[in-house]
């Protein structure tokens, strides 16, 4: 727990956004698709290909339909908020730059244990991978680090460095709650207090009882079949007034088909044979964006 | 003499990698040395979190000056050759010698300095250290296993100038990452300066030492609270890899968790959250602490890190109890069992579903030899699997088996303890099954993996056995032997059995109208058995001997093996042997010359000689208490019927001549030998067996 008045969800929020906009961060708002995590959106998977340098900051809305719980579970979430760094190439002193984000968001670490614990991540949707850690804070996971190696099939190069703070779990580590619908959403002294299940724990409801229950399959299976056609159609026969592919439409239906898949999932609508086929395509369309993406950028030139 | 210092400092080095690293390192930089020469050296390794580290004692200033004689063209030889010969070691002819008609030159080399010889040996070790994953990062060209920040490498109190794709060498390095007022890198100029300024920066370098704090100090907080800490060997080795100045802390567990099996919680403190466990002393349960190590002494002596611990495990087991409640709801065993029709145990060998069926018809067949109701064991081994899909083994998958059998709880202790312990045993050291029901389960599960992945050409080769089969038929051989239980492994693996492992597959193939699977399944346990006994200090030669037989009878190949030991080891035993191999040998060079005679019982022929009357006689009386003890099975009694032959058989070769020129004679006496080598075959294929 920090050690001086805690801050309300956005606060965090706030506070993130002033410390990563200080370090020279374009600070982005969030990407308007349905995505299942911030690396998703294309300022990271696009933007870590390339030669060209980056550095963005984000909160990015995380929807996992088969995460959701109805409201009943305090710690899980259908629907909920990452924050997500990008930083291409990473600077050297990189770790260093983390852990002053978690000082200016209250939590010292001469009072709390943190730690780097190997996690390798990996998203055999997107064809990424990377070498890092998980980061602990008295036991809990507060943050995934990753020098990110691979997107798309395709090597990162020069490497990028991604954090992705799960701002939930660590609002709810900030201020000492044991359920993320006790979360103070906004400061507790204002006039209209909220809490963070005021603003959420209807969707949460209602979302968990469409993935579940009511998402219709057909249209599910239809409409993924019908992204899939939309990402070969734009990158074989789309053509910018540069004569350039449109890759960045393209990668959109991507995202659109790779949610659709998510709710078909959580609707226990995919065998598990059939599973591994899906997450397939989903990367092969995956790599054919990045493939494109990365030749507009002029990789090697 | 001058010293080595080199520290690789990086970022968070995985735990379980450290150990190798630390190895990796002696042996690279050993192996450099000796090739430069200077393989006198005292290395010694460490690895930490955040850094490997080398120090060199006992190397020289430089390399040795060295000095060698080459070997040059002949007296005479054309001047060309002589030419190219004075170019190559940079001399005139006037410096060489001529020996036997021969030119020589002796070239003498400086040796480096040893600074020069380091200096190529960081390089090189940077360069291809065997991380098992590695990564790039920045625009660094260069792989190690996460970024790679500082290189220190100080020889002779002077640094060795390196530079290897920007990352300059120096004498710096850095203590703790976040206690300590002295924080930043701080210069050094030996091991001596340096592990003393380490230790001032709270970095405990020895990873023994280490381990060592962790447990003296996880015992002492335990101790203080009248608890006892559950030791964790592998879990010790790991935490010992996470922190630089580890701190153990003991934490409170709700005790309302303490309803929840042991096993889970134990479980989930380990796999996720690295805690030790605390029980009550002199008492197996459970009690409701937690020891966690920190690397930090924190200013608060800790409170907030137990806190906050404290909490996600509540979190941890809050899921634990939701799987353990959602498990436990009526009607979930049938579901579960349905639902292994969906998990694809291999892609060739069928569902789990089609699995769980061919152990339950090994299983009743199994239960017979067990003595076991076959009802049962097919019963057992029914619901053995159902809880891989259950949510709490999704989640600890290591409780596969443990928690099927709290789950099937109202089956009673038998069919429990089948479920709990039919993975069981999982090595050598591992206990076996805790009952006879869970044994012919447990036997069964490993037939049935055996028989379908050799059927699919899936067998272990090398050092890769992805399937763990080996493991696998030493559990088989385990189980049957110290139980003593009789089982034919060819009448188990019929033909059936073998063609229903691969669901939709085609014909058999036979040999002498056995599945070549089932002989091939066969020959893998007697090579486990082989290694088993060899282990135990038996020789394995005696196992084919016995083996050759032909028996698919662990425990009766087992006896057979100790008896033939024990006879080899008397004076008659040892005797005998050689009377066999030398008849043997006398047959197997007549054979080459001329067919064997046809065997018929050999005859007294007038006028035979006294020692061939008496080994008739002896043999006459000899066989059938040899084929009477075989029918008990009670080999020493054969054994020591057989001793009865090595008197006689001696004095025969002793007074008989074999190679008779009397055809008739010859052939009897053939006859004779041959009777001998068969009786003697019946026990044991003494051919096999060498002395």
């Amino acid at each position: 727990m920090p050690d001086r008045k805690p801050l309300s969800f956005q606060d965090l929020i706030l506070t993130l956004q002033t410390y990563w906009s200080a370090q020279g961060c374009v600070l982005l708002q969030p990407y308007d698709v349905e995505v299942g995590a911030g690396t998703l959106h294309p300022a990271t998977v696009l933007r870590a290909l390339g030669p060209k340098t980056w550095k963005a900051a984000y909160v990015q809305p995380s929807r996992r339909p088969g995460d959701g719980r109805y409201g009943e579970n305090p710690n899980r979430l259908g629907h909920y908020y990452q924050y997500q760094v990008i930083l291409k190439p990473n600077p050297p002193d990189m770790q260093e730059l983390y852990l002053g984000s978690l000082k200016a968001i209250g939590i010292d670490p001469t009072l709390h244990d943190i730690r780097f614990v190997e996690d390798d991540w990996e998203n055999p949707t997107v064809g990424a991978w990377g070498l890092g850690w998980e980061v602990w804070c008295d036991g809990m996971e507060v943050s995934q680090y990753t020098y990110m190696q691979q997107v798309g099939g395709l090597d990162v190069d020069p490497v990028a460095g991604e954090l992705t703070y799960g701002l939930e779990r660590l609002a709810m580590y900030v201020q000492g709650v044991d359920s993320v619908y006790d979360l103070a959403f906004n400061d507790p002294q204002s006039p209209d207090f909220k809490t963070y299940g005021d603003v959420f724990l209807e969707n949460e409801k209602q979302w968990a009882a469409y993935s579940f229950e009511y998402a219709d399959v057909d249209v599910l299976k239809r409409q993924f079949e019908d992204m899939e056609r939309q990402v070969q159609r734009l990158l074989a026969e789309g053509k910018g007034r540069q004569g350039q592919a449109l890759v960045l439409p393209a990668y959109d239906h991507v995202l659109k088909a790779s949610h659709l898949f998510n709710v078909m999932n959580a609707r226990g609508a995919i065998a598990v044979a059939e599973r591994a086929s899906y997450i397939g395509r989903i990367r092969d369309l995956c790599k054919a964006c990045a493939a494109e993406w990365q030749k507009q950028q002029g990789a090697g030139a | 003499m001058p010293q080595l210092l080199l520290e690789l400092f990086s970022e968070e080095i995985p735990a379980r990698m450290q150990a190798n690293a630390a190895r990796d390192l002696e042996r690279m930089a050993r192996e450099r040395l000796e090739a430069d020469g200077l393989g006198d050296a005292r290395i010694h390794t460490y690895a930490g979190p955040r850094r490997l580290t080398l120090v060199a004692d006992n190397l020289p200033a430089a390399q040795a000056d060295r000095s060698e004689e080459l070997k040059g063209p002949k007296v005479g030889a054309p001047p060309q050759a002589m030419e190219g010969f004075l170019r190559k070691v940079g001399l005139t002819q006037s410096d060489l010698t001529e020996r036997d008609g021969v030119w020589f030159a002796t070239v003498s080399s400086k040796g480096k300095p040893t600074a020069d010889v380091i200096a190529a040996m960081v390089e090189e070790i940077v360069r291809n250290f065997p991380w098992p994953k590695s990564m790039k990062w920045g625009t660094c060209s260069l792989r190690w296993v996460r970024p790679l920040q500082r290189i220190l490498c100080v020889f002779d109190g002077a640094v060795v100038p390196i530079d290897i794709e920007g990352i300059k060498s120096g004498n710096l390095t850095e203590g703790h990452r976040f206690m300590g007022t002295e924080q930043g890198p701080f210069a050094v100029t030996d091991f001596t300066s340096y592990a003393l300024g380490l230790d001032r920066r709270f970095v405990v370098l020895e990873a023994d030492e280490r381990r060592k704090r962790i447990l003296e100090g996880a015992k002492a907080v335990c101790a203080a609270k009248g608890l006892e800490l559950v030791e964790d060997e592998g879990l010790l080795e790991e935490v010992a890899g996470l922190a630089e100045w580890p701190v153990p802390i003991l934490g409170d567990m709700d005790p309302s968790f303490l309803d929840l099996p042991p096993e889970v919680i134990r479980t989930s403190m380990r796999t996720h959250q690295k805690y030790f466990a605390v029980r009550v002393p002199l008492d197996l349960r459970l009690a409701p602490h937690f020891v966690v190590v920190a690397n930090i002494s924190a200013t608060d002596g800790g409170k907030a890190i137990a806190a906050g611990n404290a909490r996600v495990l509540s979190a941890r087991l809050n899921d634990a109890r939701f799987f353990w409640d959602e498990d436990r709801k009526p009607g979930k065993f049938e579901l579960w069992q349905e639902k292994l029709a969906g998990v694809t145990f291999h892609a060739q060998l069928g569902s789990m579903a089609q699995r769980v069926e061919r152990i339950k018809a090994l299983s009743k067949s199994v239960a017979v030899a067990f003595g076991e109701d076959p009802v049962d064991a097919e019963f057992a081994a029914g619901l053995a699997k159902a809880d891989l899909v259950s949510a709490m083994v999704g989640e600890f998958p290591e409780l596969q088996g443990i928690m099927g059998a709290y789950y099937a709880e109202q089956f009673g202790r038998q069919i429990t303890s089948a479920i709990r312990d039919h993975y069981k045993p999982q090595g050598r050291s591992d206990e076996l099954p805790s009952t006879r029901l869970a044994c012919a389960v447990a036997v069964a599960d490993k037939f049935d993996s055996l028989v379908s992945f050799f059927h699919i050409g899936e067998k272990p080769t090398g050092s890769k056995d992805p399937f763990a089969l080996r493991r696998a038929a030493l559990g088989i051989v385990r189980i049957l032997i110290e139980t003593g239980t009789r089982l034919s492994v060819l009448t188990l693996l019929t033909d059936e059995v073998v063609a229903r492992s691969v669901p939709g597959a085609n014909a058999l193939a036979l040999k002498d109208g056995v599945p070549v699977t089932s002989l091939e399944v066969l020959e893998f346990l007697a090579d486990r058995l082989k290694v088993q006994l060899r282990d135990q200090g038996k020789r394995h030669d005696l196992v084919d001997a016995v083996f050759a037989l032909g028996d698919d009878d662990l425990v009766r190949i087992v006896a057979r093996v100790e008896a033939l030991d024990k006879f080899l080891a008397t004076d008659d035993g040892a005797n005998l042997l050689a009377g066999y191999k030398r008849a043997a040998n006398i047959l197997r060079s007549e054979e080459k010359k001329a067919p064997l005679p046809v065997f018929a019982k050999p005859m007294r022929m007038p006028g035979a000689p006294a020692a061939e009357i008496t080994l008739i006689a002896v043999l006459h009386d000899v066989a059938p208490k040899v084929e009477a003890a075989l029918e008990t099975e009670d080999f020493a009694a054969a054994m020591t019927a057989l001793a009865a032959l090595r008197q006689p058989v001696d004095t025969f070769f002793d007074d008989v001549m074999v190679n008779s020129t009397v055809a008739t004679e010859r052939d009897n006496r053939l006859r004779l030998l041959m009777q001998v080598r068969d009786l003697m075959g019946r026990v044991a294929d003494f051919s096999q067996v060498s002395g």
